[in-house]
């Protein structure tokens, strides 16, 4: 059965950019979605060699408020619809 | 300066003169930019009587707001979605005007806590995390300015005109890089 597109949750996506640093964006993880230190050093590292990361998941409001927090924090994250 | 210590909670830090006047003098700038992108935002009467502030819908042109202010949505700068580029301008002016106030908030901890003569700088768990994404937030800037990228070298050409804003670079990196150490230990 198809899943319709409004039924999907919604991701917050981190990708990789030049000037974070890979301790930073791991404090980051850990401050901001109270991850381990190595659920949080794994998903820094798939930003740093993959290009980027779905750092977080769930409904509309919940995602754009951890899209905000990222903001704050200085990192590159935008939203999206899974796939 | 010295690598940041823990002491307890409290985390400490020295800068000299001159050290301090930069980290100030650049915190002061950004905070200056973001405080001017403030003021252009939608003045309306609806927003002063209900009191929910209404940010602009677009994107800065400016680079180094843009990367301070990013987009929610990943947009192709060529043929952006369209519908995403309209969730993008409505979250934007939804949520810009508080992350506006955080980034000149983390800037005003940092020019309150580091002193403009120079001396030890102790720093509680929430004004240490101020510094952190004040720095960082300087860190961006200057990266955005100078094209900083993954391959960049320590140092460029002296007759490179970036060569000596990338000496602060470095260092401001070197002075975020041991404050997490610090924060995190």
């Amino acid at each position: 059965m198809e899943v319709r597109a409004e039924d999907r949750p919604w991701q917050a996506v981190v990708w990789n950019d030049p000037v974070n640093l890979m301790s930073y964006v791991t404090y980051v993880f850990q401050k901001l979605f109270g991850y381990s230190r190595d659920k949080a050093t794994k998903l820094m590292l798939d930003v740093h060699h993959k290009g980027r990361a779905i750092v977080s998941s769930g409904t509309k409001d919940k995602v754009e408020a951890d899209v905000a927090k990222l903001h704050a924090a200085g990192l590159w994250a935008t939203m999206q619809r899974a796939s | 300066m010295r690598k940041w210590t823990r002491d307890g909670e409290v985390v400490v830090g020295r800068f000299d003169r001159q050290e301090a006047a930069v980290v100030r003098g650049l915190v002061s700038q950004i905070q200056d930019m973001l405080l001017a992108r403030a003021d252009e935002a939608p003045q309306d009467e609806l927003s002063e009587l209900t009191g929910i502030r209404t940010g602009p819908s677009t994107a800065p042109d400016d680079p180094i707001l843009g990367r301070l202010l990013p987009d929610f949505h990943r947009l192709d700068p060529d043929a952006p979605d369209p519908g995403d580029l309209d969730s993008a301008a409505a979250l934007r002016s939804l949520h810009e005007p508080e992350l506006l106030d955080l980034k000149t908030g983390t800037a005003g901890v940092v020019l309150d806590t580091c002193p403009p003569e120079g001396g030890e700088v102790r720093l509680l768990p929430e004004q240490a995390e101020a510094w952190l994404a004040s720095i960082n937030d300087v860190r961006l800037a200057l990266g955005t300015a100078l094209d900083v990228n993954e391959d960049m070298p320590d140092e460029l050409p002296p007759d490179d005109p970036r060569s000596p804003h990338l000496g602060v670079y470095h260092w401001l990196t070197w002075v975020q890089e041991t404050l997490i150490e610090a924060v995190m230990s």
